[in-house]
């Protein structure tokens, strides 16, 4: 792409100045190389930036702070018991993704989804990859979220995983790795819709100078996976969004999501099942339901099947499913994918069902079920990261070189009590990005989470939440531990 | 339209117009005590009394504070989360409500809603209220005033709509004949014309003053302020949109966009008891209310209005819904995947 020339020519005295106590330091940086000069995708945001002042960066920030708090675009904080709400942190500079490096993501998301893809339907139905062993059957008999009860269920359309997220890193190299899979309800996408919004508002020209992918159409691609899996006799369907209610940290998305979609948004309490047939309670009484988009986990979504004590789910919602009657995404059981042991595999799924090597490669693991895997994890326990397999949200993992001995020593216990349960890492260096901390720029650990949507089509839409650990050093991007987010802008050229 | 969704619109716009009108209330009965010199205990309980009286939350009041100072009422009325009609209370239900409807409501509507509730929680409230209570009200009225017009503006004439105009208008019909019910002491016989002491006439300006009715009630009928011509104007007035019977026709032509049912008939029970409070409204004079005392007259009038309440609930919501504080229930809310 050339030079755009209505771009406002930058003072370079003052530009310097705006990111001059910047240090790359000894990470992948994404906007700087080693030698301090920027990378040629970044090289007009830069400019754009540079024309800046701190205070009219800070400025503008305020305004999308308090718009994104009026909107009520925040999140409930999981055991605080006063229900306080934060706003997701923003940070205002956006990742950029080149199109080719884009082009290479793409493929390798969408190779991994197919291949989990017809990975849960074999293990739900004759199980090959178990029987001939490629992959040893204990692990996914024993794996949580494995639902025997629904072997030899046919699922609409063969899908199970319909909405993926699947969380990305580049390490010191630059290079990409999965980190892991969210085939369950991964939660996010409207926080990518709406900091793309917010930049528009802040950097409107850049846009169109800059030449970025839109991302807008993503409740739309949703809604045509959702009817696509509409029970085959219905020929006007009607879709709802199961939320588990508006005390969940992910209510504002479902609404968001419902109210983009045009349809209802519905809790557990709304529904009911009538002679296999779900209905929702209307003031004009009971209306039919065929496809339920569930924000509800399998445990939580029909105690008369799953937990008895769940008051969120639907009495009698999986036997209509499993009549046909009504279509769920995700599908039931989609869990055992997220096992972080299953995560180990994936790699020889591809290789399996594709006959493809993986395009995006896994961070090496170590399982705590295998001998040679468990004495490496238990003698270098400092260097590793520890991951619970079913623990997710920042939550029950441990960071070697960030923790204090006696951290470690109790991971080692609970490695050694449960070694099914556990997996281990090498510490990744996770590429830096510069982010506007305190009142200068300095590099912070990033991440990325595409959302992938597996319909008639694939389709992954451009980029995704790139999530950035705000305290400095953090390799830890969630939410829930002090993460925040930026808006990802794939572009439609190489600068 | 769900049942639930139906029922958090209306709840939604009932807290809103309850905060506003006790917003109303306090505010000219702060004001008028400036008039008063010489105030101790006795009489200024006997001012705050009938109007904590009036909200009926008397019980709650006492169990809160031992003096019916006018810094008491205020602080119970505006900011104490132990009580639930509190403006700050209200304001936080309003938004409760609000958010399990989200998708009904325009984004517009929504952030007002999350403006006066942030407002109310943040340090600038309180600033804003010692420094001028008076200001503090209108912050709080003219929010809900913006409110009723985003609302008005924006928002789709759907069945919603109606749901959220039928628990604006009871709740304004209901509140309108409390704060008429505040001064019922004042009124000695029936048909009385003037009234003997200085400060009850003032309390009943002021009155008047809490419903925006001051400057309609001078052009029609004076500055004299005269019980019955008030009380007809506050209770069957058919033009002024704080009056009782304004809000029930309002809330009577709601009902019926919602069933589709026409006038002269009825398919429950909402319907039925609307029809005939209203038809009762308009053909009734002051004669006949101070026949049966006012204080009774208010009284069955608000029991009158409760039955419609529950009967709306019977017709269309089936089942109660408000189960905000199930506490089991809103862990498995929060519970349920967090960010990942």
């Amino acid at each position: 792409m050339s030079e755009n020339p209505t771009l406002p020519a930058s003072n370079p005295a003052q530009s310097t100045d705006f990111f001059r106590p910047y240090d790359p330091g000894k990470f992948f940086d994404e906007m700087f190389l080693p030698d301090g000069s920027v990378r040629p995708h970044y090289r007009r945001l830069h400019q754009r930036l540079s024309t800046m002042t701190a205070a009219e960066y800070e400025e503008r920030h305020r305004a999308v702070d308090l718009s994104f708090l009026r909107q009520g675009i925040t999140f409930n904080v999981y055991g605080d018991t006063k229900g306080a709400e934060r706003i997701f942190p923003f940070d205002m500079v956006p990742r950029i993704i080149p199109a080719k490096e884009w082009d290479h993501l793409e493929a390798g998301l969408i190779q991994r989804i197919t291949a989990l893809n017809l990975f849960l339907h074999d293990i739900y139905h004759d199980q090959n990859i178990l029987k001939d062993g490629t992959i040893p059957a204990h692990y996914v008999l024993s794996a949580k979220n494995f639902r025997r009860e629904f072997v030899n269920f046919e699922v609409p359309r063969d899908i199970y995983i319909h909405i993926c997220g699947i969380d990305l890193i580049r390490d010191d190299q630059g290079r990409y790795l999965v980190l892991e899979d969210n085939a369950r309800c991964p939660s996010g996408v409207s926080y990518l819709l709406e900091n793309r919004r917010a930049l528009k508002r802040t950097f409107p020209r850049s846009f169109e100078s800059i030449g970025v992918r839109p991302v807008e159409h993503y409740p739309d691609e949703l809604m045509r996976v959702l009817n696509h899996i509409a029970p085959t006799n219905v020929s006007d369907p009607t879709v709802v969004l199961l939320t588990p209610g508006a005390y969940n940290s992910a209510y504002f998305e479902h609404t968001y999501l419902a109210r983009q979609m045009g349809i209802e948004i519905v809790e557990g309490r709304d529904l009911q099942v009538r002679d296999q047939h779900v209905f929702m309670r209307t003031t004009k009484g009971l209306q039919p339901v065929h496809v339920i988009y569930r924000r509800i986990d399998d445990d939580f979504i029909d105690p008369t099947v799953f937990r008895r004590d769940s008051m969120l789910g639907v009495p009698g919602l999986i036997s209509a499913y499993r009549a046909g009657n009504v279509s769920l995404a995700n599908s039931i059981g989609t869990g055992v994918a997220d096992d972080k042991v299953m995560y180990y595999f994936v790699p020889r799924m591809i290789k399996y069902y594709l006959d493809q090597d993986p395009i995006l490669p896994n961070v090496d693991t170590y399982l705590g079920s295998e001998k040679e895997d468990l004495a490496y994890i238990l003698e270098n326990i400092e260097q590793l990261v520890i991951k619970a397999a079913n623990e997710s949200g920042g939550y029950g993992m441990l960071i070697g070189p960030q923790s204090t001995a006696k951290e470690c020593d109790e991971f080692r216990q609970r490695v050694k009590a449960d070694p099914r349960n556990y997996i281990a890492q090498p510490t990744i260096s996770l590429s830096r990005h510069p982010t506007y901390v305190g009142n200068e720029f300095a590099g912070r650990h990033i991440d990325l989470r595409p959302f992938v949507l597996y319909g008639e089509n694939t389709t992954v839409i451009p980029g995704g939440l790139t999530r950035v650990a705000l305290r400095k050093d953090s390799l830890v991007v969630n939410s829930s531990q002090g993460g925040g987010s930026k808006d990802t802008w794939v572009l439609y050229g190489e600068d | 339209m769900l049942s639930r969704v139906a029922n958090g619109l209306y709840w939604m716009s009932r807290y809103i117009e309850r905060a506003e009108n006790t917003a109303r209330l306090v505010d000219v009965n702060l004001q008028l005590l400036l008039n008063f010199r010489n105030l101790n205990d006795s009489t200024l309980a006997g001012h705050w009394m009938p109007i904590v009286q009036s909200t009926g939350d008397e019980s709650l009041f006492t169990q809160l504070y031992t003096k019916a100072s006018g810094e008491n009422v205020a602080e119970f009325f505006v900011f104490n989360d132990a009580n639930p009609n509190s403006i700050v209370s209200c304001i936080y239900h309003a938004r409760e409500n609000a958010r399990t409807v989200r998708d009904q409501i325009t984004v517009e509507f929504w952030g007002e809603l999350n403006r006066i509730y942030l407002f109310l929680r943040s340090p600038a409230a309180r600033e804003l209220w010692q420094q001028s209570p008076s200001d503090f009200f209108v912050e709080v009225r003219n929010s809900s005033l913006l409110l009723q017009g985003l609302a008005d503006a924006t928002i789709m004439r759907n069945e919603g709509w109606h749901f959220m105009r039928a628990g604006r208008y009871i709740e304004r019909a209901d509140k309108t004949s409390r704060m008429l019910d505040v001064r019922h002491e004042t009124v000695t016989e029936p048909g009385t014309q003037v009234l003997t002491h200085q400060a009850d006439a003032l309390g009943w300006s002021a009155m008047l003053r809490s419903c925006s009715a001051w400057d309609a009630y001078k052009a029609l009928h004076g500055a004299e302020v005269q019980p019955a011509l008030v009380t007809e104007f506050l209770l069957l007035s058919e033009d002024f949109p704080r009056s009782v019977r304004f809000c029930v026709e309002h809330l009577n032509r709601a009902l019926r966009a919602i069933s589709g049912v026409g006038e002269g008939r009825f398919c429950n029970d909402a319907e039925k008891h609307t029809g005939r409070l209203l038809a009762e409204l308009q053909f009734c004079s002051p004669d006949d209310i101070f026949k049966v005392g006012l204080h009774e007259y208010i009284d069955q009038l608000q029991f009158k209005l409760d039955a419609i309440s529950d009967a709306l609930f019977q017709a269309y919501i089936f089942q109660p819904f408000q189960a905000e504080t199930d506490n089991a229930l809103q862990q498995q809310e929060e519970q349920q995947q967090q960010i990942r």
